[in-house]
């Protein structure tokens, strides 16, 4: 696809569907979001960078390949349940290290294992979609096809 | 392999061996405990509920095997050092010969028939990657791949027998199932006998599972003289040992054993002559020597049981000194073939006194062990419990063979005109011929000296019958019915050697009519090939559209099913529907339609999208925010990918209405529209979601209670989807580039 109109348009949505798209993670505990929908918001920033520009363009912009991202996702998750195991004692338990209960209310900064454990399905979220997209973009064209315009 | 650069291993390559060499330091220093009848225990819990434990116990029985483990372990680990000095490979065959060390070990000490079984695996897992050294060869892989499917197979028969024999004792703990009184009497006991058995046979190659055994030779020479003297086979001799206080003591069993073991016996020592390879007439006489085992575990009298045991001693021994032995002719001669090799005792003197001196305890002539041994056997014999003089006339003429091999191998290389490959045949270092040496001199000073050895042979034959009695090791038992049965053997084997020309010829004349299990095996391996891709060829056709309809018609009849099965309840619908809603309704009915009759696959794509979205709005109206940004992502997701996906499939029909699809569909639809409305027609349990909303914010300090079970109550679920995302991904593109190769 050529079209000048859906790169400039791209340009300008990027950075705000990023924005858009890790505050949904990081608000996600509290209110409607989280590290899935943000993963998927992330995801088609992604798409869109793609179908604008390419799939070099958008391996590049993502700078690591996608199925790495996945891991380093994965990875997160399991560090986050380990981390859990560590301080409490059973794996996957949450650990607010800035964060406590003040008579029933929560006060500090809402980061710990959970949000680890939630950027983790970002990322794999980020990375699968990436990678199957791009593979599907990269995938050969059957003979049937080749007649085609 | 062709190596460009020369490769030398590093002083590193001893210490598998001294590790070895030090565990068996260990070991030896239960002797007087374990003699005198002490145990040792180490008891890990494993799954306490189902009361199984990571359980080990060192009896006499037990510290026999392990001080064979790791006595031959050591001298074997040695050797491999120098023998595959120049080769890459070595440490990959170090690394697997200590994992396999490990697992008999486990096999040996282990006191939870759960451990043991898991140890067991564990042996034929290292053994088959073993065999199997020789990857780059098709007939090494093929030879690995039978002894795992043979020995897998009976470990997945001994596995059963194990866990009826937990069952029915209450009990994982092979010591606690030994006072366990009544298993023979049990309705099981057939079962239980048949399956443990079948364990035992498969592992120590007893007739008709034997053909993997020489088939086994596929490996490095001092992999077989490690797997096939002391150890891997050796594994269902010491488990039939412990399983004869628990199941043995009856007809079955000790006529099982008995024949099975006896024709072991003779079938694999007249194939041992027919064999021109040193190695391979090794590999038949180490079946004659399990036969044996197996023959005098079942006799069951304690004169039986303690050749048994003095023999499997003997075996270790000289086997592993005869197996070693060879490799020291294969590479200081050039050859293992028997008919290429002869004066060789000047050139390589240190193989020549070796292999004669092993020879000599095979045959088992006075003073060597070997001869202790025969003796106890044919006492054993001759006071069997079944057919004393089938027995009798099996053992003697298995033993005469054995005494015509022992003569074929220390005189045919050794004597007569100087032949052999090798320009300038002679002994490798000391480092390869220390070993063996070691193991030849044992067989004759254990002979010599029984004593110390005897209590600890004693104390094992009371473990194994469970009641007290032992017979005395020692050379001279006077003129008695066994000596008699000696001298016979002596003069039948040297008949026998003196024919052994006319004999193999026989035996290569009658090979292929004499029915062959190994024939067997390879007709059922390509009956199973064959069904499997029979089953492939007519389920998996490739058609994206027929694995579709399988899979929604199994749907239906699922869903249909539990809408009749269930009671018919149905939620009752509020007749009044706000305008909006009918909006909605409307919505999805035109997108419906488009998507039905329309004959662009873009507007159909487009128009899925749009149903997305409605369903989207619907959730928004019930407030459930969450899952309609996640319906709303995935739907536009969905569409991307569909539509890169449709630019690269090939064009398949028209697009219109096919009758049958549709018949498909509508059920599938209406079932799920009924399913749904019986599911809220039969009142909800509250108790779970109450608990999440009371407990998110004040337990996990989240008040979106969709998040705070998804990544903190229910975490391990998200978890184990995220990993099937990922598992997802990598066989998606798997896929697609195995497509993408294809078309190259």
């Amino acid at each position: 696809m050529n079209s000048i109109i859906l790169r400039t348009g791209t340009r300008a949505l990027i950075p705000v569907f990023l924005f858009v798209a890790l505050m949904t993670l990081w608000r996600g505990h509290n209110d409607p979001g989280g590290g899935f929908i943000g993963g998927l918001l992330a995801a088609i920033c992604v798409a869109l960078i793609e179908k604008a520009f390419g799939v070099a363009q958008a391996r590049r912009w993502l700078i690591l390949p996608p199925m790495m991202i996945a891991g380093i996702g994965l990875s997160c998750a399991i560090l986050s349940g380990l981390w859990g195991a560590l301080a409490n004692g059973w794996f996957l338990s949450s650990v607010w290290p800035l964060y406590a209960n003040v008579d029933g209310k929560w006060e500090g900064l809402a980061a710990g294992s959970i949000l680890l454990f939630d950027s983790g399905v970002f990322l794999v979220v980020v990375g699968v979609v990436s990678a199957i997209l791009f593979a599907l973009e990269e995938a050969g064209v059957p003979e049937s096809r080749k007649d085609e315009p | 392999m062709q190596q460009t650069v020369p490769y030398e291993a590093g002083p590193w390559r001893f210490l598998p061996s001294a590790v070895m060499a030090a565990a068996f330091a260990w070991f030896a220093t239960f002797l007087p405990s374990a003699s005198a009848g002490q145990t040792a225990e180490l008891v890990f819990p494993w799954v306490p509920t189902l009361g199984i434990d990571i359980a080990f116990r060192l009896d006499a029985l037990s510290l026999l095997f392990s001080l064979l483990i790791t006595g031959v372990g050591a001298i074997c680990f040695l050797y491999s050092a120098e023998y595959f000095h120049k080769d890459r490979r070595l440490k990959r065959l170090l690394t697997l010969m200590v994992l396999f060390a490990m697992s008999m070990l486990g096999v040996v000490l282990a006191d939870d028939a759960v451990t043991l079984f898991v140890a067991w695996e564990c042996t034929t897992i290292t053994s088959f990657l073993l065999v199997g050294f020789d990857h780059h060869k098709a007939d090494a892989r093929y030879k690995a791949q039978q002894a795992l499917l043979v020995t897998g197979m009976g470990g997945l028969a001994l596995m059963a027998g194990l866990i009826i024999m937990g069952t029915v004792a209450g009990t994982f703990r092979l010591s606690e199932m030994a006072d366990f009184a009544g298993f023979t009497s049990d309705p099981l006991y057939p079962a239980m006998l048949i399956l443990v058995l079948i364990g035992c046979f498969t592992k120590s190659a007893q007739f008709p599972f034997h053909f993997w055994l020489p088939g086994a030779m596929a490996a490095p020479t001092p992999v077989s003289a490690y797997l096939h003297s002391a150890t891997m086979v050796k594994a269902g001799v010491y488990l039939v040992a412990r399983m004869t206080p628990m199941l043995g003591g009856t007809e079955v069993w000790s006529w099982t054993l008995t024949l099975v073991g006896a024709t072991t016996m003779v079938v694999a020592s007249f194939w041992a002559l027919r064999q021109s390879d040193l190695k391979l007439m090794l590999a038949w006489t180490t079946l004659m020597g399990l036969g044996a085992l197996m023959l005098g575990l079942g006799g069951g009298g304690y004169y039986a049981i303690g050749g048994a045991m003095t023999f499997i001693v003997v075996h270790a021994f000289y086997k592993a000194a005869l197996f070693l032995g060879v490799g020291l002719l294969d590479k200081g001669a050039g050859t293992r073939e028997v008919g290429e090799l002869g004066g060789l005792r000047r050139a390589m003197p240190m193989s020549f006194i070796i292999i004669a001196l092993a020879a000599a305890s095979m045959a088992g002539l006075p003073p060597f062990v070997g001869f202790i041994g025969k003796e106890l056997i044919y006492q054993g014999a001759l006071y069997a419990t079944t057919e004393e003089i089938f027995v009798l006339t099996m053992a003697v003429t298995a033993n005469a063979l054995m005494v015509a091999v022992a003569l074929v191998l220390a005189i045919r290389p050794f004597f007569g005109t100087f032949r052999a490959p090798d320009a300038a045949p002679a002994d490798p270092s000391i480092l390869m011929w220390g070993g063996p040496a070691l193991l030849a001199l044992g067989g004759l000073g254990l002979g010599l000296v029984p004593g110390p050895f005897g209590a600890l042979i004693g104390q094992i034959t009371e473990i194994v019958r469970a009641a007290p009695g032992a017979p005395e090791l020692k050379l001279w038992h006077g003129v008695n019915g066994a000596l008699m049965l000696s001298l016979l053997t002596f003069a039948l084997g040297g008949i026998f050697f003196w024919g052994v020309p006319q004999l193999r010829a026989a035996l290569i004349r009658e090979e292929d009519r004499v029915p062959d299990s190994a024939a067997v095996y390879d007709i059922l391996l390509n009956a199973m090939r064959d069904t499997a891709a029979w089953v492939a060829r007519t389920t998996q056709n490739g058609r994206m559209m027929s694995y579709l309809r399988v899979t929604f018609t199994t749907l239906a009849l699922m869903v249909w099913g539990a809408i009749f099965v269930g009671t018919g309840a149905v939620a009752q619908i509020d007749p009044d529907i706000p305008l909006f809603h009918w909006g909605l309704i409307i919505a999805i009915a035109a997108s419906l339609s488009t998507i039905i009759f329309t004959g662009s696959r873009l507007v159909a794509i487009t128009a899925l999208g749009g149903i997305g979205l409605a369903i989207a709005v619907i959730y928004v109206l019930y407030s459930a925010i969450d899952v309609a940004m996640t319906q709303l992502l995935t739907e536009t997701l969905i569409v991307v990918f569909v539509a890169v996906a449709f630019t690269k499939l090939p064009r398949a029909g028209t697009g219109a209405l096919r009758i049958g699809d549709a018949i498909i569909a509508a059920i599938l639809g209406l079932g799920v529209t009924f399913a749904l409305l019986a599911v809220l027609g039969s009142g909800l349990e509250q108790d779970v979601s109450t608990f999440y909303l009371q407990a998110a914010y004040p337990q996990a300090a989240g008040r979106n209670i969709v998040n705070v079970i998804l990544v903190d109550f229910r975490a391990l679920d998200t978890l184990g989807e995220v990993a099937v995302v990922l598992i997802a991904g990598i066989a998606a593109l798997a896929a697609l580039r195995a497509g993408r190769e294809m078309k190259k």
